[in-house]
């Protein structure tokens, strides 16, 4: 794959949010131009890459020339100008928002969400809407209903999901951030297989109005970007207060960017003994590294216990079925959406629109979440959930009394082969085992590039305590001061 | 036919008054194009969420207030899970385990004056669901999603009811209730104030409950009463003849005047209630009850006891003119007019004349064409003797029809009573002229003629004659005087 380029735009992808804003500051490029060269690049790596399902080239045109003329009229603004790509998830006014999913193929949203309606009003220009994994279940975004999206560092390798499609057009460098959203690892785990840098804010950090359900209780929208400072860039746009989501907390959101500089000196990290338990032994080493690095950067670790972090993952596969199963009903063929062909009756119309429109992770999913809300399992389960997903919270609570951060690995192994475990689920789903437990806890989590496995690149997970989304992005900046995981580009992508 | 004793408990589904829905901002004004007051909330877009309407907690809470029931400090809303066209989300957003108010009662009044308490189980907010369309589509449904997302609380009863006419008693009961708390129009033909009917029967002196069927969705009071009479009825059939009655939902069908099985227990819905995640507990603090009760209004029994101390009124009476805050403040403006002494002819004839002109005409108190002033006015004229009450009933009949106040059609019609001793004297002297044979009749015995001797005078001045002097004059005349 390659790319013939103007000199001066030769490396504009390359550039992270910060520079692009100075040279846009400074007049040296336009929001056009750079719109206009990211366009050309997607247009000739996503046919291979498959991480867009639409491309929005005219809108993105006009978004570039309205933040060109803003910038003119003296206005200014660390997004002003800055091309993104959108989950698929997220309604944009307009645009079809398919979710990943025949359902909502000929679905065009009437309406913005509000991460959506935040990142145009602070002049970022869509580019495109990403690929993802059907209705955001799956971990290889290989449910989607318009094909897998491949992994820039191996054609051949799964790029994580759900946001599959996001990770890998931040990690070729179609566009310098885009969102995706996390419900048990959706954000985290694709970054760290896709070598990008990726956060999960506290739950009700970013509005969710607008961002289509999977499990209402467990799903962030969040940011894949290349570095930790452009993600506190992004975030401080997308975060705050929204009256339209009940579940969004009306805290103020503090100054990410203004966080960035304070010293790691005297930082506690814990280090799961729940995480290193038969962990990989190059998977351990990439993490001892890391320890060692926010070491040397004067912060102190120690090992700890989350004994109800096991559970985990049997506790997310209850919930999350549970609160999709029902979000899901309202995709019944009657007001948007498939409709199966000449229903006969309304049972008919409701079977076939259903059968024919949804994949078969996302029917598991709904058979599954139907089983353990039915009479007479309920309190085995869904109940028996929320108490362990209880605890699991309360596990967290605790060990931020004790320690700053944790820290610990993204995923148990690099990228997978297309493929390789899409008929297994259960093996599919244990991808996710170190990424649900901040979900269920609602605590901010991001992951960042730190280290190679066969040639394929690893993440390092930091956890915070609510809120702390601050601390983490600032601990995430010094680590990226002093390592350049996370400045490597896919062999072939550039 | 053995002693059966009818077990009887109520929801009713109050339709709450707010201006806008239960979760989205659209408008819940009734009889709207189909579809123009549906929001993409209520249309259950992807990706919309639900926001709670605090209008229509602070109406819950005022009810909850009124029937002295403990409000939940933290409630929580679920999800009922099922599918059905009307449904937009696939789920109808309700209260199952924790409602907003709980344990409360309420007092209602049998035609035979016997008072009794009625057990309130809870009361819960929950949004109402669209509508389906089937008339003048060929082949297919039509869907209006206006009413979706109306709020509604749905107020359970205890079985604590034994006849069809106790549910009505107390179905009347919370109508005035809700109407007067204004959280509610009442208005049952829009279905704003809708019932389903849990009834049962068991032999009297039983204690445990017999199987109950569901009746859904009355919409009036008499309906209410003849599905009930209907479904003891066949239960009790049922059962004489060595049948059972199966747990069931029913259906009262109003043209043939029967229930009919509409789904049984085992086809019953599994609704997967659980909590939505997508809206907080409610949590309601005891400032937020404080400033709620404050707003409550004088409630039907209190005005009903006030009325009946302060005016001397039956219990009857004071009962019917509190049925309603409107009426109530007219019976009390017209015995403003008129004066506290003369309350039970104001309640007379607020009850009589104005209630039958209110019906005839179909009228609400609030459209009478005699205001409560005007009224009071008239009745002033019979209390002066002005004139007669026979009279007032045609003044009264002119006011409404002409708009005009009593004196001035009393003037205009010369209905003034004549009062004039002389000039009553002179009709009687003439009239007893004219008949000297029933003269010499009533003076031979028949004292049934004087009512002749009355009706003569009565005709002779267009019933203006004072009564009871024309009765004292004729007397004393008759006799010889």
């Amino acid at each position: 794959m390659s790319l013939e380029n103007h000199p001066k735009d030769a490396m504009l992808h390359d550039r992270s949010i910060g520079e692009l804003g100075a040279l846009l500051d400074r007049g040296e490029v336009s929001s056009l131009e750079l719109t206009r060269h990211l366009l050309a690049r997607i247009e000739a790596l996503n046919p291979v890459l498959n991480a867009l399902v639409s491309v929005t080239a005219a809108q993105a045109i006009a978004a570039a020339s309205l933040a060109d003329r803003r910038r003119a009229a003296g206005e200014s603004g660390p997004l002003l100008g800055i091309p993104l790509i959108h989950k698929d998830i997220f309604c944009t006014d307009g645009v079809r928002t398919s979710c990943g999913s025949r359902m909502l193929d000929n679905f065009i949203a009437p309406y913005d969400a509000t991460v959506v309606a935040r990142l145009k009003a602070a002049g970022a220009v869509m580019l495109g809407k990403a690929n993802m994994d059907e209705f955001a279940m799956g971990s290889s975004n290989e449910t989607s209903f318009y094909g897998p999206v491949k992994n820039p560092w191996d054609l051949g390798k799964v790029p994580g999901g759900s946001s599959g499609g996001s990770a890998a057009a931040v990690a070729a460098r179609l566009a310098p951030f885009a969102t995706g959203t996390d419900t048990g690892g959706s954000i985290r785990q694709p970054a760290a297989l896709t070598g990008v840098t990726g956060i999960k804010p506290t739950y009700g950090r970013v509005s969710r109005y607008g961002m289509i359900a999977f499990a209402s209780s467990l799903d962030q929208a969040g940011v894949f970007t290349r570095s930790a400072a452009d993600a506190a860039t992004v975030l401080q746009a997308m975060a705050g207060f929204d009256p339209r989501d009940s579940t969004s907390v009306d805290l103020p959101v503090p100054d990410y960017r203004a966080a960035l500089g304070a010293s790691l000196k005297g930082l506690k990290i814990g280090l799961l003994k729940e995480f290193s338990d038969g962990l990989e032994p190059r998977n351990a080493a990439l993490i001892e590294a890391a320890l060692e690095v926010f070491r040397s950067l004067g912060a102190e670790t120690l090992e700890m216990s989350l004994p109800n972090l096991p559970l985990s993952v049997p506790t997310y596969y209850v919930v999350a079925p549970a609160e999709c199963s029902s979000n899901l009903s309202r995709f019944d063929g009657v007001r948007f959406g498939y409709r199966c062909e000449d229903p006969r009756d309304l049972m008919d119309l409701y079977k076939r629109s259903r059968g024919e429109g949804f994949g078969a992770e996302v029917k598991r999913r709904i058979m599954t979440g139907t089983y353990v809300l039915s009479a007479g399992y309920f309190d085995a389960y869904y109940l028996k959930a929320q108490k362990v997903r209880q605890l699991i919270t309360n596990d967290f609570r605790a060990a931020f009394e004790r320690v700053d951060l944790l820290l610990g690995p993204t995923t148990p192994t690099p990228a997978f082969a297309i493929g390789a475990k899409i008929d297994d689920p259960v093996t599919m789903y244990l991808n996710d085992i170190y990424t649900i437990g901040a979900n269920l806890a609602g605590v901010p989590a991001l992951s960042m590039p730190g280290g190679f496995i066969d040639g394929l690149p690893m993440g390092v997970q930091l956890i915070g305590p609510h809120f702390a989304e601050a601390r983490l992005l600032n601990a995430a900046h010094q680590y990226q001061l002093a390592t350049d995981w996370h400045d490597r580009v896919a062999p072939g992508i550039t | 036919m053995s002693d059966w004793e009818v077990v009887i408990g109520l929801e009713i589904h109050a339709q709450l008054a707010t201006r806008s829905k239960i979760f989205s901002g659209a408008a819940t004004a009734y009889g709207a194009p189909p579809n123009s007051q549906a929001s993409l909330v209520d249309l259950a877009y992807p990706g919309v969420l639900p926001v709670l309407n605090a209008e229509a907690v602070r109406m819950a809470v005022k009810f909850g207030l009124a029937i002295g029931a403990q409000i939940a400090e933290r409630s929580i809303f679920a999800r009922k899970n099922y599918f059905y066209p009307d449904l937009p989300k696939g789920y109808q957003i309700s209260q199952y385990e924790q409602p907003v108010v709980g344990r409360g009662a309420i007092d209602i009044v049998l035609d035979d004056g016997v008072r009794k308490t009625v057990g309130i189980t809870r009361a819960h907010l929950e949004e109402d669901a669209g509508k389906s369309l089937h008339e003048g589509l060929a082949h297919a449904s039509g869907i209006d999603l206006n009413r979706a997302g109306t709020p509604l609380l749905e107020i359970v009863s205890e079985p604590d009811m034994r006849s069809a006419k106790e549910a009505v008693a107390y179905m009347k009961k919370l109508h005035t209730l809700v109407r007067y708390l204004e959280i509610c129009d009442g208005n049952m033909q829009e279905g704003s104030f809708r019932c389903d009917a849990n009834v049962s029967v068991r032999p009297r002196g039983r204690e445990k409950f017999g199987t109950r069927a569901e009746i859904k969705n009355l919409n009036s009071f008499r309906f209410v009463e003849k599905a009930i009479h209907y479904e003891v009825a066949r239960q009790v059939e049922l059962l004489e003849s060595g049948g059972h009655v199966i747990q069931e939902t029913r259906l009262y069908d109003s043209d043939k005047d029967e229930t009919r099985s509409m789904r049984s227990k085992e086809e019953a819905n599994d609704y997967r209630y659980f909590p939505d995640p997508d809206l907080l507990p409610l949590q309601i603090g005891r400032e937020f009850i404080e400033s709620v009760r404050a707003t409550l209004p004088e409630l039907p029994d209190q005005k009903a006891a006030r009325f009946a101390a302060g005016f001397e009124l039956s219990a009857y009476d004071a009962g019917v003119l509190s049925a309603s805050r409107e009426l109530g403040a007219y019976f009390e403006a017209v015995v403003d007019a008129v004066g506290a002494p003369h309350a039970k002819l104001a309640a007379n004839w607020v009850m009589g004349e104005l209630s039958s002109a209110l019906n005839r005409d179909s009228l609400e108190i609030r459209d009478a064409r005699v205001d409560p002033r005007a009224l009071g006015g008239l009745l002033q004229r019979i209390v002066d003797a002005t004139i007669s009450g026979k009279i007032a009933k045609d003044v009264f009949e002119a006011m409404w029809s002409e708009g005009q106040d009593a004196d001035a059609i009393i003037a205009a019609k010369g209905l003034r009573q004549i009062t004039d001793t002389g000039a009553i004297a002179a009709v009687i002297d003439a009239v007893i002229a004219a008949n000297p044979k029933q003269l010499a009749d009533y003076r031979a015995g028949k004292d049934k003629l004087f009512g002749f001797f009355i009706g003569q005078v009565m005709k002779a001045t267009e019933g203006k004659a004072n009564p009871a002097q024309l009765n004292e004059l004729l007397r004393a005349k008759l006799g010889g005087a």
